[in-house]
């Protein structure tokens, strides 16, 4: 796939809920001063657009580069690419869609948006696919060149919609992307072929003049990234101007806009646009830092999960090795073997790929190693949806392994938090030296929102102390290492590493004797061994969870992971509306937080909406012998925010 | 890239100097009375001394299987982890800490079936890691089934009818998976095991050394054609670098290449043919002679069974380049600067 970036986020919040007219409030100005031109502009508190196009039209770039405008112009943002697993699919085919969702506003959201305001189609194809989620009354911006009857004939359509009165009810803005783009370009000397290519920016440029976007960091984009083709650099720049130019100059688009700042949404701080996937590599890269252990990537490359791979493997300078390995199995192989010898050891991969896993995964648990096995789910089971999300490896993740097996598990909720969660579940292997799991999703991943960078001073120490010296000493007085001799206070066993003289000791997947770690096959130390392993992991600290009820309400909605944008939404919109309810969203899912069985006891009812068919759901009803209810979705994309408002004013009312 | 005695002397050296007994573990031994792993054990723990390296620097990982209880009894390091994995951990290890000797302990099912991908991979990458591999044509810890080494038509409790599959032979094996160094051994030639294991620590990379060994519960005597004095005159062929390639009594046969086919073939040495005796070159480039001397053993018989060190070349070694682009990285953009890296380019700043 190409880039990504991008990713997730929210959607309306509060104010407008239930209406069909996505758009919030709108100012006229007119001849605003410092406004391009004379043309009105309208004020608007928030915008969704969707970039959809051929897999090969570059719509994950421009998507990339809007976003990147908007978060330099101090809009809250997020974002939602959606890109098909081929790398090209056939082109003009419904099945080579690529497109690209970003959601921008003057306050604080959350989704990348149920419904976007203006859909860019490049080709036939691309309306098709997108125009069912496009509500009536939306800009469309197709490109006409492709409306030509082989790609229209492609994808069924017999007559063209741009003339058969099938989008009446949209505001069609009709452009010859292609040919104004040729046009534009002519004086570059470039075949027909390579002019086309720059369409992508010419409709960046045109959508930048329509929503006011800076312009500056994308002409640098282009002039950076064609640095060693300065002709094809300054070909793209000019599409970019001409696209921007055409927009200012052409009576079809009477009407720019203005999205304000979100000033207010953000404290104060530094800020930079981040993905899930970059942000749990940071988080990665600083865990090691704060831990001053050094970081060692084992993996095998998987969707969603390579993009990690790719960027810890550009950061060697740190310190950082990364081991692309013949497999999954032999990925979490080195990164365990990496463990033993006292680097902070990191394996990445997906659903499949943790399948694969197990195996070692229960070694680790039995070694007591800390690793850190970070999960970015996509759809299954099986190969399943590869560049789609999905929350149905939680109970894989809690139970997947032979053997009582336990293994905590960290939950990031948005793209941003992706470093925060990095860091705590490595706190948590280092600290309890335990395998943890860090389980993202390809929502997470691929989108991106605004994230306040912080500064060194504020991460945790993650100081880790090696055991150097012996730790026992028997009857006879003689000191000597015992390998499981613990911590009484984290149950955490020793870790001595390879180098340190006197404590050679052997660790294996046999059940060891407690406290010398020697083969112990004795039926009542292999059931004091399970329990303590247990009890090591159900004792790990975790924060309370923190619930959010400022109404006293009845009902409590309780989420993990990537849910939490649209349930967030979801639930501003119920209260806006005078519908109280509790909101509370699960970082740690093993172990839960202490108060999670009182604050399940405090309401009548708990809903629990999951991208799975109610997994989380299935751990609490056991634990907790509550009645949660489950709330499910599990078709490769995230809530819509409209959609769970509505099934939890059902679950209210009901 | 480095010399031998560079790489090695990443692992620091011994204080003071080591006996047999430092090696020795505190734990029982548990293999069946008899068992070919007791010579090897001792082999290694006798000749460990003589490498002088710091014990508490030596690791032992191992998979599943008789031989992979080895780590157990060795005092140093050790992981006995899952079966087939064991190249795979000790490739994150050694990769990782280039101050340690990394000895990887395993079998023919381990190594070859279960773990076969694990092996080749870690051959091609050169890998600095000491691999041994107990061969004993039979899965043992599991009571007796046939192993990717048996020989076709092999009787056991899951292949009553014979077994059907073609063994591998270890050596081409890891010949044909990019092996620096390829060495055979015998379990019971305790000299010649020593002398090998010797030229497999001072190798840099992957070195894997297959040692015949005798599993005198489920496939007993299987190689007695190499180690019945009489018989291994006829069947084992000894090779030492630089020296021509002979065997039999009174050295009265010897390997030629076929000057039709280019394979190798075993001739009676005569005054005339004498000279075109092969003499055995473990440094060449090419590894087509060491595969074709790897060949020359019947499968089924032993007959021909060339032992001692098949290849032994230079090759960069996977924990070397794997640092160097650190400390090229290092060089080239400074080191790492963590407030640098989560800020990036582009970033707006909110004032409150």
């Amino acid at each position: 796939m190409t880039s990504q970036v991008s990713s997730p986020a929210e959607q309306a919040d509060g104010a407008d809920d239930t209406s069909d007219s996505v758009v919030g409030e709108q100012h006229v100005l007119r001849g605003a001063p410092g406004v391009p031109g004379s043309k009105e502009v309208r004020r608007l508190d928030r915008v969704i657009i969707r970039f959809a196009g051929d897999s090969g039209d570059g719509m994950q770039l421009t998507g990339d580069r809007f976003t990147s405008e908007t978060a330099s112009f101090g809009n809250d943002l997020s974002t939602l690419p959606n890109f098909p697993a081929e790398i090209r699919a056939p082109a003009g085919t419904l099945p080579g869609v690529s497109s690209f969702q970003l959601h921008f506003a003057d306050h604080d959201i959350l989704t990348p948006g149920d419904a976007p305001n203006v859909l860019v189609a490049m080709n036939p194809a691309a309306l098709k696919a997108n125009i069912g989620d496009v509500p009536r009354g939306a800009d469309i911006i197709v490109n006409t060149d492709e409306f030509t009857k082989r790609p229209m004939a492609k994808v069924g359509y017999t007559t063209s919609p741009l003339e058969d009165g099938s989008l009446e009810a949209y505001q069609l803005h009709p452009v010859p992307l292609t040919t104004l783009t040729i046009e534009a370009l002519k004086e570059f000397g470039l075949s027909r072929k390579e002019a086309e290519r720059s369409k992508n920016m010419f409709a960046l440029g045109l959508l930048s003049w329509m929503y006011h976007r800076p312009t500056e960091s994308t002409e640098q984009f282009l002039r950076t990234k064609f640095a060693k083709k300065p002709n094809i650099a300054e070909a793209n720049v000019a599409a970019f101007r001409a696209g921007w130019n055409f927009g200012e100059t052409t009576e079809d688009f009477a009407v720019s806009y203005e999205v304000a700042p979100a000033t207010k949404a953000f404290p104060t701080g530094t800020y930079r646009n981040i993905s899930g996937n970059l942000a749990l590599s940071y988080g990665l890269i600083a865990a090691s830092h704060q831990a001053d252990l050094p970081l060692y990537l084992g993996s095998y490359p998987i969707t969603p999960a390579s993009d990690i791979l790719h960027e810890l493997s550009r950061h060697k300078n740190f310190g950082v090795r990364t081991f692309q390995a013949e497999d999954e199995i032999a990925a979490i192989g080195a990164a365990l073997g990496a463990a033993f010898g006292g680097s902070l050891a990191v394996t990445t991969t997906s659903g499949p790929g943790v399948a694969l896993k197990s195996e070692t995964i229960g070694l680790a648990v039995s070694l007591e190693l800390p690793l850190l096995v970070v999960a970015i789910q996509r759809g299954g089971p099986s190969t399943g949806l590869p560049t789609k999300t999905e929350q149905a490896d939680l109970l894989q993740a809690m139970y997947g392994r032979n053997g009582e097996a336990p293994v905590p598990i960290v939950a990031p909720r948005t793209p941003a938090d992706c470093f925060d969660a990095a860091i705590e579940a490595a706190r948590i292997a280092v600290t309890y030296r335990t395998p943890v799991f860090l389980l993202s999703d390809g929502y997470l991943a691929n989108g991106s929102e605004p994230w306040r960078i912080p500064e060194p001073d504020e991460l945790p120490d993650l100081g880790v102390q090696f055991t150097t010296a012996p730790n026992h000493q028997l009857p006879d007085g003689t000191d000597v290492f015992w390998p499981y001799k613990r911590d009484p206070h984290t149950l955490a066993r020793p870790w001595a590493v390879p180098g340190t003289p006197g404590l050679e000791h052997r660790i294996g997947g046999i059940e060891k004797q407690d406290g010398t770690g020697n083969i112990s096959y004795d039926p009542a130390n292999h059931d004091f061994m399970v329990r303590t392993r247990q009890a090591k992991i159900d004792g790990i600290e975790v924060p309370d969870l923190v619930v959010d009820d400022p109404d006293g309400a009845r009902t409590l909605v309780l989420g993990w992971g990537s849910t939490y944008g649209p349930i967030t939404a979801a639930v501003r919109r119920l209260r806006t509306n005078g519908h109280p309810i509790a909101q509370a969203h699960l970082r740690h899912i093993n172990p839960f937080p202490r108060n999670l069985g009182e604050v399940l006891k405090r309401y009548d009812k708990v809903v629990v909406p999951e991208m799975n068919l109610g997994q989380l759901a299935t751990l609490l009803r056991a634990k907790y012998l509550i009645d949660a209810h489950s709330y499910n979705q599990v078709n490769g994309m995230p809530f819509k925010a409209e959609q769970l408002a509505t099934a939890l004013k059902e679950a209210i009312d009901a | 890239m480095p010399e031998v005695n560079e790489l090695l002397s990443l692992v620091p050296k011994a204080e003071a100097k080591q006996s047999m007994k430092d090696f020795k573990s505190d734990q029982e031994v548990r293999w069946c009375p008899g068992c070919g792993d007791y010579a090897v054990l001792a082999a290694v723990q006798g000749f460990m001394p003589d490498l002088g390296l710091a014990k508490e620097n030596i690791v032992f990982v191992s998979g599943i299987g008789c031989s992979s209880r080895f780590p157990y009894y060795m005092n140093t390091y050790g992981m006995h982890s899952i079966h087939g994995r064991a190249p795979a951990i000790a490739t994150g290890l050694a990769t990782s800490r280039r101050d340690l000797s990394v000895w990887v302990v395993t079998g023919d099912g381990d190594a070859l079936s279960i773990g076969g991908n694990h092996l080749i991979h870690a051959l091609r990458r050169n890998v600095n890691l000491k691999i041994l591999l107990f061969n004993n044509r039979i899965y043992g810890l599991t009571k007796g089934q046939y192993s990717p080494t048996s020989e076709v038509g092999k009787i056991t409790k899951s292949t009553p009818m014979g077994s059907l599959d073609s063994p591998f032979n270890p050596v081409s094996l890891a010949i044909g998976a990019e092996a620096s160094f390829v060495a055979r051994t015998v379990d019971s030639d305790r000299k010649h095991l020593t002398s090998v294991l010797r030229q497999a620590a001072d190798h840099p990379g992957t070195a894997l050394v297959e040692i015949y060994q005798n599993c005198n519960i489920f496939n007993d005597g299987a190689f007695e054609a190499l180690k019945d004095k009489d018989r291994a005159l006829e069947a084992v062929i000894r090779l030492e670098h630089g020296e021509p390639i002979r065997f039999g009594a009174d050295n009265s046969k010897g390997v030629v290449r076929d000057p039709a086919t280019g394979d190798l073939v075993v001739v009676p040495v005569t005054a005339d043919n004498e000279h075109q005796i092969l003499v055995h070159d473990a440094h060449a480039t090419s590894p087509t002679t060491a595969f074709a001397l790897s060949r020359l053993a019947d499968p089924d018989t032993l007959h021909h069974t060339p032992i001692g060190v098949l290849r032994s070349v230079k090759r960069p070694v996977y924990d070397t380049l794997m640092s160097d682009q650190l400390d090229a990285a290092v060089e080239q953009n400074g080191k790492g600067d963590l407030s640098q890296l989560l800020a990036g380019n582009d970033t707006w700043t909110v004032v409150g």
